[in-house]
C-alpha cells in the first residue's frame, strides 16, 4: 500500500508537536488517511524529540522505519544527522540551520558537526534549508520558527493550494499569537 | 457527530466518556497519563482524581463499580505491578457496574524502567482483555469493554502499547449514553472475600472464563480477513496487527485479535485449519503463541519476531523473510548524543552537584521520577534505582550489605514529592522502624514534574479543580518520631545549605532526613517569579577556570576561554553556576 513518510526531528520544546498536529489536520481535510506518532517523557527535557507522520489512502503502520522516510524535517542542524538512516534513498531533507548543542557538547565532552549540511549533501541527499529559526527572530519571537518551517514544508509537497492552511492554524494557535502565525507561515511558505 | 484526529489516550477518555463512566482515577505515567487528563475535560459527569498511586486508583475505581457506577482506573505498565493486589481479588468480587482497568505497556522502554508485557496479567489475574489497535478502536474497545464487564460481572483490562497511546488517526465520535446507577446492597458472600467467600467465588470465575471463551470466539472484536489466498494465515493483535499488514499485504489471511483473554480458541482453531501457514506477529512476549501452541497448533512466531523493543513494519518483513533491508543513506559526519537533560533551573542540579564532591562517603539509590536524569553524566548520582519507592526502602538493606563488606560508605536514598506519597512513606517507616543509618533525601520540587505537572496530595489543587489542604511530607516524616535533629530542610540551590545538610548527615548514625525543598522551575507561577530574571557573565573577571560549567546547566556553556550564558531565555537565574564562581564574574540581573 503506497504510503508517504516524513519524519519531524528536533529539540524538545521547539513546537514539533503543534506542526505535526496542523500537518496531520491538513492532510486528512484532503481526503488522505493520516496517522501520526509522537513520543513523550523524558525525551522532552532537552533531548532528541520526534514525530512520525504518514498519509496515504490506506495506512497501517504508524510509524516510519529505517530508510522508510519519504521526507525528514529538521528543527536542528545535528539532528537531520540523526535522522539520515531514516531517509528514502531518493527523499528530501527541509531542515533549519539553527544549532542547539547538547549536554556534551556544552561540557566540552563532544564536537558540534558544524558542517552537518554539508555532509548530508556530500552523502548524496537532497538538502532544501530553511532558517526558521532565523526569520522567527526576524518577526520578533523566536518561537514562531515551527511555523515557518510547517510553510516551507507545505510548499516543499507541493500542497499549499491544497488545504486552507491558514484557517487550521488560526483555530490551533493562541488567539493572540494568530498575526504572528499566519506572518511565519508566509514567510516560510516564500521560500 | 464529527469525527476528529486524536490520540489513543484520548480515544480512551472519549470512549469512557460515552459509555457512562462516572468515576475515574490514576497516577501519571507515561504513555498513560493523557487518559485521565482527557477525562477531566468531562468533569461535570464524572469525578476524576490523581491518586496516590495505582494500587489506591483502582481501589477507587473498584469501590465504585461494586457501589453500582461505571468506573475506570489507567496506569502504565509498572503501575499495574502496584494495583495487581486489587486485581486479582476483583476478579473473584466481579464488579456490578462497569469496571474497565487501563494498562498502557511501553516496548522500547521510552519512558520506563522495564518493557513488561501486560498481556500475562489477564491470564493470570482472570480478567478480561481487550487490545485495540488505533485510536477508533481505543474508544469502541472502551465502549465494549464497559458492556462486556458489566454484563458478565468481571473486570476488563483494556491493553495499550506507547505507539496505541500517542498516536493520532481519525475517530468517529458519538454521545454519552450513561446507564442508570445500579443498587448498591450489601452481599459480603460475594463482595467480601474471607475464604470461606472466596473459595465458592474461585469456582464462579472459573466457569465464567470457559463460558466467555466462547464469547470471545464468536465477538466481532475478533475477525478474520480472508485474503486473495490462504498459504499465509497471520495471527496478530494491537499495533502489531498494523506492523503485520504492512510487511504481509493484502494476499496473506488474518486473524485480527481484539479480545484476548480468554483467548477465542475456537475461532483460531478454525482459522489455522484454513491456510497453510500460521506466522504470529506480536511485539513483547509470545502471549498468542503461548495460547496457539498449547492448542497443538504449529506456528512461527517468536524464532523469527524479536521480543526486545518495538517491532515496526519493517521489522516484521525482515523476520518473516519478505523484504530485504532498504538501502540507507550515511554521512561522513555523526551527530553528538543528545541525552535528556535537567532543565535549567532544575533544584535537582543543586542537589546532584552537591553530593558529586560528597560521593566517595556515599553509596547513593535513586527512584523514578526527573530526578532519575541525574543518574548519567556529569552526575553519575546514584548507582542503583529499581522502582517508584524503592530509593528509599531499599537502603535498609543496602546499608546491611555494605556493611558484611566493611564498606563504610553512607547509604543515601533519593526520591521526589510524589514519589513520597506514591510508595515512599511505607520505606521510611521501616528506616526508622529498623533504626536504619541511611540518609533519605526528599527532592521535593512540589509537583509530579516528569509526567506534565500533575497535582499529588502535597499540592493545594486537585484534578476536579478544587482547593485543598495540601498534606505536608515534613508531618508524615516527623510523625513517624524522628526527632527534629535528624531532619533538615534546605534549599537545593543554595550549595552552603545542601552541603552542610550532607555533611550532618553524613557524620550521624542513625536514620537522617533531608528534604531538598525548590518548586520545579518550569511552574508557571515559578517562571512567572523568575521572569527577566539572568546571568550574565563579566568576561573581563572570568579567568576560564570552567568551575561553573561543572554544574551542567543546559544554559551555560565555554567558548574561547571563557564562560558563556549560552541559552539566555532559557536561564532562570537560579545562581547555581554563580555559587560556584571565586571571580565574582557571575552576577544575577533582573531579580
Amino acid at each position: 500500500m503506497k504510503t508517504t513518510g516524513i519524519l519531524l526531528t528536533g529539540v524538545g520544546g521547539q513546537g514539533i508537536i503543534l506542526i505535526s498536529k496542523i500537518l496531520t489536520i491538513g492532510l486528512a481535510d484532503m481526503g488522505f488517511e493520516v496517522k501520526m506518532s509522537e513520543i513523550h517523557g523524558m525525551s522532552q527535557r532537552g533531548g532528541t524529540v520526534n514525530t512520525q507522520l504518514k498519509y496515504g489512502q490506506r495506512v497501517f503502520s504508524p510509524t516510519i522505519g529505517p530508510g522508510e522516510a519519504d521526507m525528514i524535517v529538521s528543527f536542528e542542524k545535528s539532528e537531520a544527522l540523526r535522522a539520515l538512516p531514516y531517509l528514502k534513498k531518493g527523499g528530501t531533507i527541509v531542515t533549519d540551520e539553527k544549532e542547539i548543542f547538547s549536554m556534551p557538547v556544552l561540557t566540552g565532552t563532544a564536537e558540534y558537526p558544524h558542517r552537518a549540511l554539508e555532509a548530508l549533501e556530500l552523502a548524496g541527499c537532497s538538502v532544501k534549508r530553511v532558517p526558521a529559526a532565523a526569520i522567527a527572530e526576524e518577526l520578533g519571537n523566536g518561537k514562531v520558527q515551527n511555523i515557518v518551517l510547517l510553510g516551507a514544508l507545505v510548499k516543499a509537497l507541493g500542497f499549499s493550494g491544497s488545504a486552507d492552511w491558514l484557517a487550521i492554524l488560526r483555530s490551533n494557535v493562541p488567539q493572540k499569537l494568530v498575526d504572528i502565525n499566519i506572518s511565519a507561515y508566509e514567510k516560510g511558505a516564500a521560500l | 457527530m464529527d469525527k476528529q484526529i486524536i490520540s489513543g489516550d484520548e480515544a480512551v477518555a472519549r470512549g469512557a466518556w460515552e459509555a457512562g463512566v462516572r468515576v475515574a482515577a490514576a497516577y501519571p505515567g507515561t504513555p498513560s497519563t493523557e487518559i485521565l487528563e482527557n477525562l477531566s475535560l468531562f468533569k461535570d459527569d464524572v469525578y476524576v482524581q490523581w491518586a496516590c498511586n495505582e494500587k489506591v486508583a483502582f481501589e477507587i475505581a473498584a469501590g465504585a463499580a461494586i457501589g453500582g457506577v461505571r468506573s475506570l482506573a489507567a496506569m502504565k505498565h509498572v503501575g499495574m505491578n502496584v494495583a495487581a493486589d486489587p486485581m486479582f481479588t476483583l476478579a473473584y468480587t466481579g464488579v456490578n457496574a462497569g469496571f474497565v482497568v487501563v494498562t498502557a505497556d511501553d516496548p522500547g522502554c521510552h519512558s520506563s524502567q522495564n518493557e513488561q508485557d501486560n498481556r500475562w496479567y489477564a491470564l493470570h489475574a482472570k480478567c478480561l482483555m481487550l487490545e485495540p489497535s488505533d485510536s477508533a478502536e481505543c474508544r469502541d474497545f472502551t465502549i465494549a469493554a464497559f458492556e462486556l464487564s458489566e454484563k458478565y460481572d468481571i473486570p476488563v483490562i483494556l491493553r495499550m502499547t506507547t505507539r496505541v497511546c500517542h498516536s493520532k488517526s481519525l475517530v468517529q465520535l458519538g454521545q454519552r449514553q450513561a446507564p442508570p446507577v445500579k443498587t448498591y446492597e450489601g452481599n459480603a458472600q460475594k463482595y467480601a472475600m474471607l475464604p470461606a467467600n472466596a473459595r465458592p467465588r474461585h469456582a464462579y470465575v472459573e466457569e465464567n472464563l470457559a463460558r466467555l471463551e466462547e464469547v470471545s470466539s464468536s465477538s466481532p472484536l475478533n475477525r478474520v480477513e480472508w485474503g486473495t489466498d490462504t498459504k499465509i494465515g497471520v495471527i496478530s493483535s494491537g499495533i502489531s496487527y498494523m506492523y503485520a499488514k504492512d510487511a504481509f499485504g493484502p494476499e496473506a489471511s488474518y486473524l485480527k485479535l481484539g479480545f484476548t483473554n480468554p483467548m477465542p480458541k475456537s475461532l483460531i482453531r478454525d482459522f489455522c485449519s484454513r491456510v497453510d501457514k500460521v506466522c504470529i506477529v506480536e511485539e513483547g512476549d509470545g502471549f498468542i503463541e503461548y495460547a496457539v501452541k498449547a492448542l497443538g497448533i504449529e506456528c512461527t512466531g517468536k524464532d523469527v519476531v524479536p521480543r526486545l523493543g518495538e517491532l515496526d513494519s519493517q521489522t516484521v518483513a525482515l523476520a518473516f523473510g519478505l523484504a530485504e533491508k532498504p538501502q540507507v543513506y550515511s554521512a561522513d559526519a555523526a551527530a553528538p548524543a543528545r541525552p535528556p537533560v535537567l532543565c535549567a533551573g532544575c533544584p535537582h542540579r543543586g542537589f546532584y552537584f552537591a553530593l558529586r564532591s560528597r560521593r566517595a562517603k556515599i553509596a547513593p539509590v535513586g527512584d523514578i521520577g526527573c530526578y532519575s536524569l541525574g543518574c548519567l553524566p556529569p552526575f553519575n548520582g546514584f548507582d542503583a534505582a529499581l522502582c517508584m519507592g524503592s530509593g528509599w526502602s531499599s537502603t535498609i538493606g543496602l546499608a546491611k550489605a555494605l556493611k558484611a563488606q566493611n564498606d563504610e560508605r553512607k547509604v543515601l536514598g533519593l526520591l521526589g514529592d510524589s514519589t513520597f506519597f506514591h510508595s515512599g512513606i511505607t520505606g521510611l517507616i521501616d528506616v526508622v522502624h529498623s533504626n536504619s543509618d541511611v540518609i533519605l533525601c526528599l527532592l521535593d520540587n512540589s509537583i509530579t514534574a516528569m509526567t506534565g505537572h500533575q497535582d499529588h496530595p502535597g499540592t493545594s489543587g486537585n484534578l476536579m479543580g478544587e482547593t485543598v489542604t495540601p498534606v505536608d511530607p515534613l508531618a508524615i516524616i516527623s510523625a513517624t518520631g524522628l526527632s527534629d535533629e535528624r531532619i533538615r530542610i534546605v534549599d537545593p540551590i543554595d550549595q552552603v545549605q545542601m552541603g552542610a545538610a550532607l555533611d550532618e548527615a553524613i557524620a550521624a548514625s542513625g536514620p537522617f532526613v533531608i528534604i531538598c525543598r525548590r518548586p520545579c522551575a518550569l511552574l508557571k507561577p515559578v517562571m512567572a517569579a523568575n521572569a527577566g530574571i539572568r546571568c550574565v557573565v563579566n568576561t573581563e573577571k572570568c579567568i576560564g577556570c570552567r568551575q561553573c560549567v561543572k554544574t551542567a546547566c543546559p544554559s551555560l556553556t565555554f567558548e574561547n576561554g571563557k564562560s558563556v550564558i549560552y541559552d539566555p531565555a532559557g536561564c532562570t537565574g537560579c545562581g547555581l553556576c554563580m555559587q560556584q564562581c571565586r571571580f565574582g564574574a557571575i552576577e544575577r540581573i533582573g531579580g
